[in-house]
């Protein structure tokens, strides 16, 4: 059998005196949908933190198929293939739409840091962002400045500029966080349509997301794993409907 | 100028048709034809000579238009705020003092007109030096590493006898005999045309880089230095590249500054320099390609004519900073670009009235401003000089009260006028805009 997309072994993590990831071992088997779920606080944003090197680990191993990333910086885990979006929206917010998509492709396309192309001039490069455009349906706001965009809207060029790189890994911090029902349906059938084939991790908050897309869910409370299984079986699962509905002082460590 | 906005600018769609070659950058063109011409205009015909002031100011305007651009791209598009970047074009201005006399001595025969490149390369080599150290860090950092390096070279300076020249600094001759028209220099209108095509040049390859994946990558790590690693990209090395090209710039400007003065001293280093880089690229504007432009043709107008006039021109150029600063943090290009969806509605007429209403009471308060401050100069340092304020003819005496009462009243009642005329400015031009808003003024 093959690496998994993304093994994590006795990863731990402390800020200071406090430990917010207590020994997190996971794999993420290659072209899965894996959602991570649990209550606030439970560490799901600095676990992402921890696999895309924005902060570095306290102990424990991360391996992409197979290759050690941790301690490496987010650039070069980024030009091994993974990828993540932000939970507060984190884009390029001066320059116009297609401009960040065309950022999020340069380095996979191999222009790294040329200033002997000019931009405008790379036909390939301007298709493949125009594509990208229309596949998060934001043709029509082209080219205006990111940071005038719509919630809904900054939201899918989170998505856009996360995917544009090509990489086969993708982290999504809360997708479909602060949307509408009808504007988080709308992302779930876009992050279904383009990850497909891909690997895909996500934080989630909404169940209905979480079980309609997920193929794995892991369940995550005071920085450990206390479940991971299919969706129908963390569903069902006693220690999770505890952490969910229990009162704060029974779920310390389940 | 249309086309100029660095950050935001759309380039042609992929799909486009090829471009109608340099139709497009006619306003550039226009700037160009206004540098060649306008020494002609001062030219003295009965005598047969060019004004030594026009020339020599037109081609301080050349260099500081390369040197502000320079600014600009680690000010504006990288978001990089220097407060050394003199040292890179006094280094480039060093080293081509030093290319040239060699070239004259004999060394080799480097024609004067490829002299900037060994300014550029100067200046470039500085940056790759000096940058490894500075764009370590981004943001306060940088900017405090920036300032310990020009003081830094400043002291070198003054130090380093061989290469610096100690107060005296460095001179040369720019009548090298090696020219690739054969032209002798021997006249600054010669050097001023050299200054132009350089100045052509160098506008031309900084537009370009704009539209580089450097030059994206750098915006980029400017709006959002973390997001450029999760695409990919190492921020401390756009950071690097960004300073490493800037520094070639800088050096062409100050190659330019040698060929003109044909001496360098520690000044072309020191902070004030580097304060005149922040200036003119700030007031010029830091949002748009050409702002810079603009605040450097403004600032060596102040510097060289304004200069003539009055003693206090610092006072005019640090109060026009603050102005700046505080009202309209985009520069002038910036306030020009705010009309920009008003004019492409078809409205700007309506903001003709509101303007002149404006124009009246600032005018008063400009004046009495100036007043004020002549007045105190002239009983300090006119005093000392043993000049007297004359205006048209008309001799006014510090001394007495009238003039006092006159620049008093010009800016209290003008004041509180000019500040009830700002509001209903504001009014107004709150009510053109949401007329253009509703209209659905966008193309």
């Amino acid at each position: 059998m093959t690496a998994p997309a993304l093994r994590l072994t006795a990863v731990q993590k402390s800020f200071g005196p406090t430990a917010v990831i207590m020994g997190v071992s996971l794999d993420v088997a290659a072209g899965t949908r894996h959602a991570i779920i649990g209550p606030n606080g439970a560490g799901k944003t600095t676990l992402f933190n921890l696999i895309s090197g924005r902060f570095p680990l306290t102990a424990g191993q991360i391996a992409l198929h197979g290759r050690r990333i941790d301690g490496l910086a987010p650039h070069q885990i980024t030009r091994l293939g993974l990828s993540r979006s932000f939970q507060v929206t984190s884009i390029f917010s001066r320059m116009s739409v297609l401009e960040n998509i065309r950022c999020g492709l340069l380095w996979s396309r191999g222009y790294r840091y040329s200033f002997w192309h000019l931009l405008a001039r790379e036909r390939a490069l301007n298709e493949a962002a125009e594509r990208l455009l229309a596949d998060v349906n934001l043709e029509a706001r082209r080219d205006v400045p990111a940071g005038l965009l719509s919630y809904a809207e900054q939201r899918a060029l989170e998505i856009g500029v996360t995917i544009a790189g090509g990489a086969d890994t993708i982290l999504l911090d809360e997708p479909t966080a602060g949307m509408s029902r009808s504007e988080a349906d709308h992302a779930v059938a876009l992050i279904r349509r383009i990850t497909a084939g891909k690997t895909l991790v996500m934080v989630e908050h909404d169940m209905s997301v979480v079980f309609d897309l997920a193929d794995v869910v892991t369940v995550l409370v005071y920085g450990q794993v206390i479940a991971s299984g299919p969706p129908a079986e963390i569903r069902a699962n006693r220690a999770v409907q505890h952490a969910y509905l229990g009162t704060p002082a029974e779920t310390g460590v389940a | 100028m249309s086309e100029t906005v660095a950050d935001t600018a759309t380039p042609p769609r992929a799909t486009a048709r090829p471009r109608r070659g340099l139709r497009r950058q006619w306003p550039w063109l226009t700037v160009l034809a206004v540098a060649l011409v306008i020494p002609w205009l001062f030219y003295d015909w009965t005598t047969g000579r060019h004004s030594g002031f026009i020339v020599a100011m037109l081609s301080q305007i050349g260099m500081m238009v390369i040197f502000a651009l320079s600014y600009n791209m680690l000010m504006g598009q990288a978001g990089l705020l220097s407060f050394g970047h003199a040292v890179l074009f006094g280094l480039g201005a060093y080293c081509t003092a030093h290319v040239v006399t060699f070239s004259k001595a004999g060394g080799f025969p480097l024609p004067l007109e490829l002299t900037p490149l060994a300014g550029g390369l100067g200046g470039l080599l500085s940056a790759i030096a000096l940058g490894y150290f500075a764009t370590k860090q981004r943001a306060t950092a940088f900017a405090m590493i920036t300032l310990g390096i020009g003081e830094l070279i400043t002291a070198c300076a003054l130090m380093f006898q061989t290469f610096f020249g100690g107060e005296g600094g460095v001179s040369t001759n720019r009548m090298t005999g090696h020219s690739l028209f054969g032209l002798g220099y021997s006249g600054s209108i010669q050097v001023y045309y050299l200054i132009v095509a350089w100045t052509a040049i160098a506008i031309a390859l900084m537009l370009l880089l704009t539209r580089t994946p450097l030059g994206r990558m750098a915006n980029a790590c400017r709006d959002n230095f973390e997001r450029a690693q999760f695409v990919g990209y190492d921020p401390r090395m756009v950071r690097f590249l960004q300073f490493a090209l800037s520094g070639f710039f800088a050096g062409i400007a100050g190659a330019l500054y040698t060929l003109t003065y044909e001496i360098v001293t520690f000044d072309t280093v020191a902070a004030s320099m580097s304060a005149n880089a922040l200036l003119m690229t700030y007031i010029g504007g830091v949002g748009v390609f050409a702002g810079p432009v603009v605040g450097a043709v403004l600032i060596v107008l102040l510097q060289s004519w304004v200069s003539l006039l009055s003693n206090s021109w610092l006072v005019y150029a640090g109060v026009l900073f603050i102005l700046m600063v505080t009202f309209a943090p985009g520069g002038l290009a910036g306030l020009v670009l705010m009309h920009a969806p008003i004019r492409r509605a078809g409205r700007l007429r309506r903001l003709a009235g509101p303007y002149l209403r404006l124009a009246v009471p600032s005018l008063l308060v400009v004046l009495g401003f100036v007043l004020a401050v002549e007045l105190c100069s002239f009983l300090t340092i006119g005093a000392a000089q043993g000049k007297s304020l004359t205006v048209h003819g008309l001799t006014i005496d510090p001394h007495h009260a009238t003039p006092w009462v006159v620049a008093a009243l010009l800016l209290g009642p003008g004041g509180l006028w000019l500040r009830r005329a700002v509001r209903r400015f504001g009014a107004a031009w709150a009510a053109v805009s949401d007329e253009v808003k509703t209209a659905g003024g966008r193309p």
